[in-house]
């Protein structure tokens, strides 16, 4: 496969931020027609490594050629003349303009001076159509597109560029496994087509499918380059982690006692978005919930905690019959229940406010006295949280901004642990998150529910659902289409549900096509 | 959802702002001891187009997720500047009217420069330079005085063909000529997306930075034309501290009557002109019901909150209180 050496090569990159070390003597060197991934936990210096590729940051040593000739970029902008387009993690979108202009939006057509507007709705729609996403408004504004839909117009909008180089940083984290079988069959046209791409992604089966060749880095440095397939999953994690690596789920602990439910739903419905959903959560146990992405599972949660309005049909806590009408009400005494949001940085977390003020936040009821609040109970109660989930922040009094996600993430889950909830609600708490910490929540969430709370846990990866959840809904179209428990939780049987087709059992006749 | 309702959803504000604006205009011509002729008109338009220029110059800024509190001060000082050069031969107008409208757009890309370079906040950076344009005018024209070239005033403050307001005419030239060619340009959505979200337009690469320091300096020019056009109607330069601020801050109530978003991002220079005449029209409203000139400013204080409030119908049908917040 070999054409001509490397299209694109780094080497001898160093980066500091401050007195950390991002990157040391870090090199990458990819090539036309391939798909390269790129692992290695967070905080291992990937994002640095793309971010120096793509002109976001400036490496502090080393350096790059593209086409054997050397090249510096100043800017995103700079980095996209040269022809290298990025799908960042974090998106790129800008919420209140439309897709179309989103997608033409770094070189816009003009005409006498001013947008065309028409060629700009053709480069879109063509676009749109060469991510696989044609169903996609190019009028709609992005602020009104599901998360998953928005990753799709970000593919988009890079393909939008005719890259040479496209990069993908987690660029599937948020999507479902239908929009992520639509992407890679994109992606390999693309590399069909020429094009040299480097991928990022957490999930290892996707990686075995796409890739190519791959390189693994920790601590900042690269560990190993090496041509897909000749190292087992095994051996590349343990490279990675640079420890063993055992089963990431805790065992579940088998058939539950039935006793009565802590939280049940009788007929649950929400404007078009939620259709009598029925369903009860006991002590001890933890629910999943599955489906596609935007099949109201988010609606759902948010219903429960009082976020909604308009809801019709029955909310259960402890068998009677109540109406939340705000978080506020949601987590009070007797309700107790706990919301941990898909969103961190919006909704989780006060980005420049303190790691301290982070986590007292939803508790400061229970840690003033008289309207002030209680520094030594507070501190106490911090500090007994920062033990509890092992949370690496330098300093407490350091803006919650300045720790990597999965210590952010933690921090958003301590903030409501503090409660002591009873009625805990995760919505994809895992997403973008390093196989160490995702393994430290897996535990977690095991270890709260033996201690008897009652947990609902949305996630997107399947395999997060097979391994924590002692039963899962999964809904489809706003209703829950099946509810599997035990062993017939199954990545076939979960796969089958989502795409609310019949699972190839036995018992049940395939419809005739 | 089809082509047209995201249009229609995408002009919803400037709409709204056209409608109240139609509705009250309605009401005071109705209730007009002229009622609707020409003159009544004239009045009317050569009143609105003021704040009309200074509120669409507001919206250039607004629309960055600034806030340009010096407008009104960019507004009296070329009202004074203009008073001074704006006389004399067809020439030495032409020249007097360049000079006013560069001072303008120079004031504009200051504050441009410091928001965008020295990084300060918009709110701040211009109550400071305000108060330095407000310094000059005074220089100017310590006392009210000056002259203008009354040909030129008397033609673009009367009537053409004896019935169109020359001034709404000049109103919309500048609309044609400077805002849609402005909002339709790369720098344009540039600004547009620095406002909505700077990282992500940083991350994609655009113009940020011209876009924005257009958008300011545009902001100036068009807050020049406003001061050129007071000295127009009042044929003289006038440094008073108390006008200048009014129009800053009416100009903001404008903007927001006209659907801008004070969060930047979203909305259009042309829902402001409507919002400025709507604005115009509630002062003239309690006139033609003959209040007492005392109860008036209480009055408009009401109708602004009512006409606000009109946007914020939509938050009573949100199903999900976090939109609440977007």
């Amino acid at each position: 496969m070999e054409n001509g050496g490397p299209l694109f090569r780094m080497e001898g990159i160093s980066k500091r931020y401050g007195g950390v070390r991002a990157l040391e003597n870090a090199g990458l060197s990819v090539r036309a027609g391939a798909i390269h991934a790129v692992l290695g936990e967070n905080g291992a210096g990937k994002s640095t490594l793309i971010k120096i590729m793509a002109g976001v940051v400036a490496a502090d040593e080393g350096q790059m050629t593209l086409d054997a000739q050397p090249v510096k970029f100043a800017s995103p902008a700079a980095a996209n003349a040269a022809g290298i387009a990025c799908v960042f993690q974090e998106l790129s979108l800008i919420p209140e303009l439309s897709v179309a202009d989103n997608i033409v939006i770094s070189n816009p057509p003009t005409r006498f001076g001013m947008i065309d507007r028409k060629a700009q709705r053709r480069i879109a729609e063509e676009a749109l159509a060469r991510a696989g996403a044609a169903d996609i408004h190019p009028l709609a504004l992005v602020k009104d597109l599901p998360l998953s839909r928005k990753q799709i117009v970000e593919i988009a909008k890079a393909l939008a560029r005719k890259p040479r180089i496209l990069i993908l940083d987690e660029a599937t984290s948020a999507l479902t496994a239908a929009d992520v079988s639509k992407v890679f069959a994109v992606l390999k046209r693309l590399r069909a087509e020429g094009l040299a791409l480097v991928y990022i992604s957490h999930r290892m089966n996707e990686i075995a499918e796409l890739a190519d060749d791959c390189t693994v880095f920790r601590n900042g440095s690269k560990v190993a380059s090496y041509a897909a397939g000749t190292r087992s999953d095994a051996e590349v994690i343990e490279m990675m982690i640079g420890r063993e690596y055992h089963s990431v789920y805790p065992p579940k602990p088998g058939r539950l006692a039935q006793i009565a439910p802590v939280l049940e739903t009788r007929n649950l419905s929400w404007a078009d978005r939620l259709h009598d959903i029925s369903f009860s959560l006991r002590s001890g146990e933890i629910v999943g919930l599955g489906g596609l992405d935007g099949q109201g599972q988010r609606d759902l949660l948010l219903a429960l905690f009082g976020v909604l309005r308009g809801l019709r049909g029955t909310v259960l806590v402890d068998g009677s019959p109540i109406s939340i009408g705000s978080p506020a009400q949601a987590r009070r005494h007797g309700i107790g229940m706990a919301l941990i949001p898909e969103d961190r940085k919006t909704e989780g977390l006060m980005q420049p406010m303190t790691v301290r003020d982070n986590l007292s936040l939803a508790s400061l009821d229970r840690l003033t006295r008289g309207g002030i609040i209680d520094r030594a109970k507070e501190e106490s109660a911090i500090n007994q949280m920062m033990t509890l989930l092992a949370i690496k922040a330098g300093n407490i009094d350091a803006p919650v901004g300045a720790l990597s996600g999965g210590n952010q993430q933690k921090v958003v889950i301590a903030k409501w642990l503090m409660r002591q909830p009873r009625i805990i609600l995760l919505n994809d708490p895992t997403r973008g998150i390093d196989v160490g910490t995702k393994q430290e929540i897996y535990l977690l969430l095991r270890r709260l529910a033996d201690e008897g709370a009652a947990i609902l846990f949305y996630s997107t990866d399947y395999a997060e659902l097979i391994g924590c959840c002692d039963r899962v809904l999964v809904l489809y179209d706003g209703t829950v289409k099946r509810e599997l428990a035990g062993a017939e939780i199954t990545e076939r049987a979960l796969i089958a549900s989502a795409l609310n087709i019949p699972s190839a059992e036995p018992t049940q006749r395939e419809p005739a096509q | 959802m089809k082509d047209w309702e995201y249009r229609l959803a995408e002009h919803r504000g400037t709409l709204t702002a056209l409608a109240i604006f139609v509705v009250m205009f309605i009401i005071y011509t109705a209730n007009h001891p002229a009622g609707f002729t020409a003159n009544v008109i004239q009045t009317a338009a050569n009143k609105g187009v003021l704040l009309a220029f200074v509120a669409m110059a507001q919206t250039m800024v607004v629309i960055t997720a600034g806030i340009d509190l010096s407008v009104g001060m960019i507004f009296l000082l070329t009202n004074c500047l203009a008073s001074w050069l704006v006389v004399g031969s067809p020439l030495e107008t032409a020249f007097g009217v360049l000079v006013v409208l560069a001072v303008g757009a120079l004031c504009g890309a200051t504050n441009g420069a410091i928001v965008i370079y020295g990084r300060l906040q918009p709110i701040v950076a211009t109550i400071a330079t305000g108060a330095v344009y407000f310094g000059i005018a005074l220089l100017l024209r310590p006392f009210p005085g000056g002259s203008v070239n009354e040909h030129l005033a008397d033609a673009l403050t009367g009537r053409i063909f004896a019935v169109v307001p020359a001034s709404l005419v000049a109103l919309a030239a500048v609309v044609l000529l400077i805002w849609v060619p402005f909002s339709r340009s790369v720098y344009g959505r540039a600004a547009y997306a620095a406002g909505s979200s700077e990282t992500s337009a940083y991350m994609s690469g655009m113009p940020i930075r011209r876009g924005k320091l257009l958008a300011y300096t545009l902001s100036g020019l068009v807050a020049a034309l406003g001061g050129l056009f007071l000295t127009f109607f009042t044929y003289t330069g006038d440094a008073a501290f108390a006008s200048g601020n009014a129009y800053t801050l009416f100009s903001i109530a404008a903007v927001v009557l006209g659907g801008v978003s004070l969060f930047g991002g979203k909305g259009s220079a042309i829902g402001a002109v409507f919002g400025a005449l709507a604005f115009r029209t509630i002062g003239d409203l309690l006139f033609v019901f003959d209040l007492d000139p005392l109860w008036q400013p209480l009055f408009q204080g009401l109708i602004l909150l009512a006409a606000i409030s009109l946007g914020a119908l939509a938050l009573f049908r949100v199903r999900n209180r976090l939109e609440w917040f977007l």
